[in-house]
């Protein structure tokens, strides 16, 4: 029996998790030597213009759906370009992506020839990353003056080096449940919803209490208080970072109106107390257990997909009280990459004001290329799913009003610390308001000291 | 020298060569030596050699994938050094690690790694050695019902943790559905509360690891000399006091096994809260009630981006492990010295 006993590796989760590791890696090594493969051939042609024989390959590593693919812009694109292939590598999620991207630019390898950058993270690399990165203000083909002059200062360093380019930008509509609506009193007609609460979060608010008064049973107005904190704290030009660079979230008057509003909201009762994204949050939408909620363009097609065929025709755009953005991303091109002129140019041509608006067309992201907004396939827009709703028009006025605002390098990390704990705690766990926002702040505290 | 023995044969008188025969005798009893001494140094080689090549490989992916990690987070951990700047780094000495001492979320998080090592160990350990007693009888069908025992390890932790998370959802979740049956109106947000998400995470972790730890039992079970059963039952020995009396005493050095390799998972439980918490979930639930070491770690290495501060927990981590083994190896010297 001893020996028996003794054969007895243990062979458990340990040696899981180091199975697990060494096939990641084994896979993320395969997965470097293929790209460094492909470019390898062509490498002669990184100088820029085909030389005639073999292709090249770009890459464009991106997080979740950039809709390039399915708008058809790489076909395109190779079409214009017989000598380029380019192949898309996507991570799901960008908190996923990031860590890795970072890694990737420290260590000067197995990067893509463009990498995806989120606006969150923007900041962030400006002001860490630059050095890797080559400038694109001047590469032939980007005009300045195709993008919004906010997300064109985002993605640029102090001494004018820009490091991306603007893909989308998240203007902020409300999408709103017309049969809910209906139900508890409320209008339903987009221009007469969108007047309920014109020009103050607060107004919106208060439609939450006339909702609420005559809710249909087991509905609440809005889903979270932490979308409402989002969609209002991104409507003002200083949030979590003065334009010096100071953290200022403690004094700010964006978040502290921002925190009082949801602050208000929850304690109302007016919110479904839901995590964003979570799966108990895509259920709510599936069973239409809320009427509204502050809805970027490129969440509309989560929107549908979530609510599904019995949403179809019940939801609906109005104009939210303040223009806000809420996500979006640039395409920036590494310096480490094999065949950095092409990319330059791949870079330039996916996000002129053209391409964007068929992204727009196919995906709903709206484009930060202020040209696009006049072309049909965005002037034009109708979202079946949403009633028809002249989503082009609606949320192109959302964009042009939406403030420059300052962003800094921990700004996700505090806002996931204001939603995640803070919120969360005072609408999930019956914390009081000032209890949720002191952990919040000891979370940002933690956070921010390195 | 691979150019001599090449060339050799092209001299040799069976290419028809026009040589003389001595000449070419000589030349052949020339090769023949070479040959051997080549040949009895390549086994010489081969003989000391070999071993080590045969067991390079892992030692290889060990230096590569174990060793140099570990060596190169033990020097991250002595830097204030950021994921976003690795090139930006200032020596600051054990503050990485003194600074643990107060950091109330590293207590919490070593907190809550042994109440849920606990609740999720204990139980499961208990079950799979009831379990394996129940397998251990004559069955119809006993190998359909041990490959069973099994489906839950092999399932993936991703898959099963989804599967829990919608069953221990709040308003659509089996679980509050099954307790609204039985009488309870208020749904539990198990998640959001603090025993209630820990009870959930170990959940995870019994229905997963019982099977394996049963299969281990088992085994350890059948080696038991079935002489001792009989005499029991001549003694008069009933099943539950020859499980108690028999049994168990002869499973001790096994128990004390699947004790080791339970606590080493239980300490770097990471998958199952982390999918568990949705998203972001390395936060381990909105006050962190469920946040493991192992989650910690990962909030502060990868969302924080504090390379220093992540490195110097996967070192405490490391060394409570070592702790843990120590007492452990102490535990069984004195379960061996008492029998």
């Amino acid at each position: 029996m001893g020996t028996t006993r003794k054969s007895f590796r243990p062979r458990g989760r340990t040696a899981a998790v180091a199975l697990a590791a060494i096939a990641a890696m084994g896979a993320s090594l395969l997965a470097g030597c293929s790209s460094d493969s492909d470019t390898a051939g062509s490498g002669a042609s990184g100088s820029g213009n085909g030389n005639g024989g073999g292709k090249t390959t770009l890459t464009v590593g991106t997080f979740g759906v950039f809709g390039y693919k399915q708008a058809g812009l790489y076909d395109e694109y190779q079409k214009l370009h017989p000598n380029i292939t380019i192949k898309e590598n996507v991570i799901e999620r960008n908190d996923t992506y990031y860590p890795q991207l970072l890694t990737h630019l420290a260590a000067g390898s197995g990067l893509s020839d463009i990498q995806a950058i989120e606006v969150g993270n923007i900041n962030e690399v400006v002001t860490t990353q630059a050095a890797k990165f080559e400038d694109l203000s001047k590469a032939s083909g980007v005009e300045k003056s195709n993008f919004l002059d906010w997300k064109w200062a985002q993605a640029t360093t102090a001494d004018n080096k820009t490091i991306g380019l603007g893909t989308d930008i998240g203007p902020m509509a409300i999408c709103y449940r017309t049969d809910l609506f209906k139900k508890a009193g409320l209008p339903t007609d987009r221009t007469k919803v969108g007047a309920l609460w014109a020009g103050d979060w607060q107004k919106y608010i208060d439609a939450g209490k006339t909702y609420k008064q005559n809710a249909p049973a087991g509905t609440t107005f809005t889903d979270s208080a932490a979308g409402l904190y989002q969609a209002v704290s991104n409507s003002y030009s200083e949030r979590y970072y003065d334009s010096s660079g100071k953290v200022i979230y403690k004094t700010s008057p964006g978040v502290k109106t921002a925190w009082n509003l949801a602050m208000e909201a929850a304690t109302g009762g007016l919110t479904g107390k839901l995590k964003l994204f979570d799966k108990a949050w895509d259920q709510a939408f599936a069973n239409a257990k809320f009427a509204a909620l502050p809805c970027p363009a490129w969440m509309l097609g989560y929107i549908q997909e979530k609510a599904g065929d019995a949403g179809k025709g019940k939801w609906d755009v109005a104009a939210a009280p303040k223009s806000a953005n809420w996500g979006g991303a640039f395409i920036g091109v590494p310096s480490a990459g094999k065949n950095k002129a092409e990319a330059v140019k791949l870079a330039a041509w996916l996000t002129a004001p053209e391409q964007q608006a068929k992204v727009f067309a196919k995906q709903a992201s709206f484009p930060s290329a202020v040209g696009a907004y006049d072309l049909p396939a965005v002037k034009d827009a109708k979202h079946a799913y949403f009633n028809n709703a002249p989503i082009g028009e609606i949320f192109a006025a959302a964009a042009k009003g939406i403030p420059t605002l300052v962003i800094g390098p921990k700004d996700q990390q505090i806002y996931t610390a204001i939603t995640d704990v803070g919120i969360l705690q005072v609408e999930q766990q019956g914390k009081t308001p000032a209890q949720g926002w002191s952990a919040a702040e000891k979370e940002i505290d933690n956070a921010l000291d390195q | 020298m691979a150019s001599d023995l090449t060339a050799a044969p092209t001299a040799s008188p069976d290419k028809g060569g026009a040589a003389p025969r001595d000449h070419a005798e000589q030349a052949r009893r020339d090769r023949d030596e070479r040959r051997r001494k080549w040949r009895s140094r390549f086994y010489r080689w081969d003989v000391k050699g070999s071993p080590y090549a045969f067991v390079s490989p892992f030692f290889l992916f060990f230096a590569a994938f174990g060793l140099f990690p570990l060596i190169y987070t033990a020097w991250n951990s002595f830097y204030r050094v950021e994921l976003t700047n690795l090139d930006a780094r200032e020596f600051v000495g054990w503050h990485n690690y003194t600074r643990l001492l107060q950091d109330e979320f590293f207590w919490n998080a070593l907190k809550n790694t042994f109440t849920i090592g606990l609740i999720s160990t204990v139980p499961q350990l208990l079950m799979a050695l009831g379990l394996a007693h129940l397998l251990n009888y004559k069955l119809r069908g006993s190998t359909f019902f041990r490959v069973a025992m099994l489906v839950p390890y092999a399932t993936s932790v991703a898959a099963a943790t989804l599967v829990f998370t919608l069953m221990f959802g709040t308003d659509y979740g089996m679980i509050n559905w099954a307790l609204e049956h039985i009488g309870f109106s208020h749904h539990i947000d198990w998640r959001a509360g603090t025993w209630s998400s820990q009870i959930a995470v170990s959940s995870i972790v019994i229905w997963r690891w019982t099977g394996y730890n049963t299969l281990i039992y088992l085994a350890a079970m059948q080696a038991v000399p079935p002489d001792l059963y009989e005499s029991a039952a001549l003694d008069g020995a009933s099943r539950w006091q020859q499980f108690r009396h028999v049994t168990v005493p002869m499973l001790r050095p096994t128990i004390l096994f699947t004790v080791v390799v339970s606590t080493i998972g239980a300490t770097q439980l990471f998958g199952e809260p982390y999918l568990f918490g949705g998203t972001g979930g390395e936060k381990g639930g909105s006050a962190h009630q469920f946040q493991t070491l192992g989650l910690y770690l990962y909030e502060q290495g990868w969302t924080n981006y504090h390379l220093g501060r992540a490195s110097a927990i996967a070192w405490a981590m490391f060394l409570l492990l070592l702790l843990i083994a120590a007492v452990n190896g102490l535990l069984a010297r004195w379960l061996r010295k008492s029998q």
